[in-house]
């Protein structure tokens, strides 16, 4: 299998001086579905910012076998896709349709292949013929949905998604499930969902205090209750006093 | 949340609604431009600009009472601007009164100059109701970044218009989240608590610009704004933009040979 994204001894420092990643390697493999799980401030949004070089150390990263940088950036970027965990981040424009189409324009793509592009984004969703909505007239849903669309407009390969399904209800998440399972590509999650999980992803990396901890199939880890619970991610004896 | 503060009424459909925006915005500055330039003592060219505006708000269906209701906001600042006039204007007096220690007087061509500005204030924010209220936002800043209006500014306005109900949720979100825990008590407290979160909404928004920077980088952003054309200016929209400004000069030239 072709390796799609490969990390080496990734160390990262926030300017005050704070460590977020120590010494991360992982190798994430085309077409694969991985979920990135960890406790809050484990340094999972971190890493993924990596992943598409908006934050940068020395060549610790390689997409598709080539290490990021500035000359390449573009490149990177057309091919690995963020999506933002809250969708008024990542959705700025005043209408639905500039948003989505605004990844495509970047990309210099005709008038006619941006409106292509943008109608079946919004149809991959499931919100086709909302071009002319508001960004701030949708349901949280909604907006997680085109959120989700404005990078699928750029078909990326690799799909990086933070936090999909947070502050939604129930119905919400496994409607978004059942639409990322349906997604072709290479998907990286990021989400202390364990529901969400199991049902998307059968390899599991697991991070804390900035370090993998455990990297292995899905069923495996999520059934070690103790190393759940060791790391934030169970009940653990708090519960148990309870 | 749902605010429609801003660009009410522009989803109704008219003749004037369906006008292109860059028709409407460039007859809308001319329409202010001759409104601020008529002479004050011109009462039938102000009776014509009234009647073309209402006009106009009749064609864009438009409630009279709404349109009415916010012309009226603006009102409290142009008198805060022009109320003075009338007691320092010279001229012939038409009135003296003494207020305790001083003596004023109020002259006539100072209540005329008064009176223009209001009126002048009154017509060119009608005009301005009618244009933002039959025209979307959204198409508005498509209208003016054709007009070639610098693209900083029309990200900006783009942003401003995104961004401000996301604001308006938060800034609701921090005074709940103060009144639930029994906000009161001496005036410098509040101003204290006041104070902190006027500070927080900055800091929170500082922080969501980077976040919405970020998003956009990740979507190949390069400081260039790329935007497709889609506004056809059609005949129609030439006739309404020609048609008008010839009004508008015909009242003027009228005006100057009366």
């Amino acid at each position: 299998m072709e390796e799609v994204i490969w990390v080496a001894n990734l160390s990262f420092w926030y300017p005050d001086g704070q460590r977020a990643l120590t010494d991360v390697n992982l190798t994430i493999y085309q077409g694969e579905t991985v979920a990135l799980i960890g406790p809050n401030g484990a340094g999972k949004s971190t890493l993924l910012l990596h992943l598409n070089g908006l934050l940068r150390t020395n060549g610790e990263v390689k997409i598709f076998g080539r290490p990021i940088d500035d000359k390449n950036l573009r490149w990177t970027r057309s091919r690995v896709a963020l999506v933002f965990q809250n969708p008024d981040d990542q959705l700025f424009s005043p209408t639905v349709f500039d948003d989505v189409a605004f990844g495509p324009l970047n990309m210099g793509y005709s008038e006619e292949e941006v409106w292509q592009r943008v109608k079946t984004a919004l149809g991959l969703v499931g919100m086709a013929g909302c071009e002319k909505r508001l960004p701030h007239h949708l349901s949280l849903g909604e907006k997680k949905r085109v959120a989700i669309a404005t990078v699928l407009s750029m078909s990326p390969e690799i799909l990086l998604i933070d936090e999909p399904t947070s502050n939604l209800d129930p119905r919400g998440k496994w409607s978004l499930i059942s639409l990322l399972r349906g997604l072709a590509g290479t998907k990286v999650v990021v989400s202390h969902d364990l529901e969400l999980v199991k049902a998307l992803c059968r390899r599991v990396i697991v991070l804390d205090q900035g370090r993998v901890v455990a990297d292995g199939a899905t069923d495996d880890i999520l059934a070690d209750k103790p190393f759940l619970a060791a790391h934030g991610l169970a009940p653990g004896e708090a519960a148990e006093k309870a | 949340m749902k605010h429609g503060f801003l660009d009410q009424y522009s989803d109704r459909d008219s003749i004037i609604a369906r006008l292109d925006p860059r028709a409407k915005f460039v007859t809308t500055l001319f329409f202010i431009l001759a409104v601020v330039l008529t002479p004050p003592d011109s009462w039938l060219a102000y009776a014509l600009y009234f009647a073309l505006m209402a006009t106009m708000l009749l064609l864009s269906r438009v409630p009279v009472f709404y349109v009415f209701k916010r012309s009226l906001v603006i009102m409290p600042f142009v008198l805060l601007v022009a109320i003075f006039i009338p007691f320092f204007k010279e001229g012939e007096v038409a009135g003296s009164y003494n207020i305790w220690l001083w003596q004023v007087s109020v002259t006539y061509s100072g209540l005329q100059v008064l009176w223009n500005i209001l009126v002048k204030a009154w017509l060119s924010v009608l005009s301005l109701i009618l244009l933002t209220s039959t025209t979307k936002l959204t198409q508005l800043l498509k209208g003016l970044e054709q007009l070639r209006l610098p693209k900083v500014m029309v990200m900006l306005l783009s942003f401003m218009y995104r961004y401000l109900f996301v604001l308006v949720d938060e800034v609701m979100r921090l005074k709940q989240a103060r009144d639930s825990r029994n906000f009161g008590g001496r005036r410098l407290w509040q101003i204290r608590t006041i104070g902190n979160m006027i500070g927080t909404l900055f800091i929170r928004s500082y922080e969501r610009g980077e976040r919405v920077y970020a998003a956009m980088v990740a979507r190949g952003f390069d400081g260039r704004s790329r935007t497709l054309d889609r506004l056809h200016f059609r005949r129609a929209d030439a006739c309404f933009a020609i048609g008008l400004s010839l009004v508008l000069v015909f009242i003027s030239l009228f005006n100057l040979f009366y």
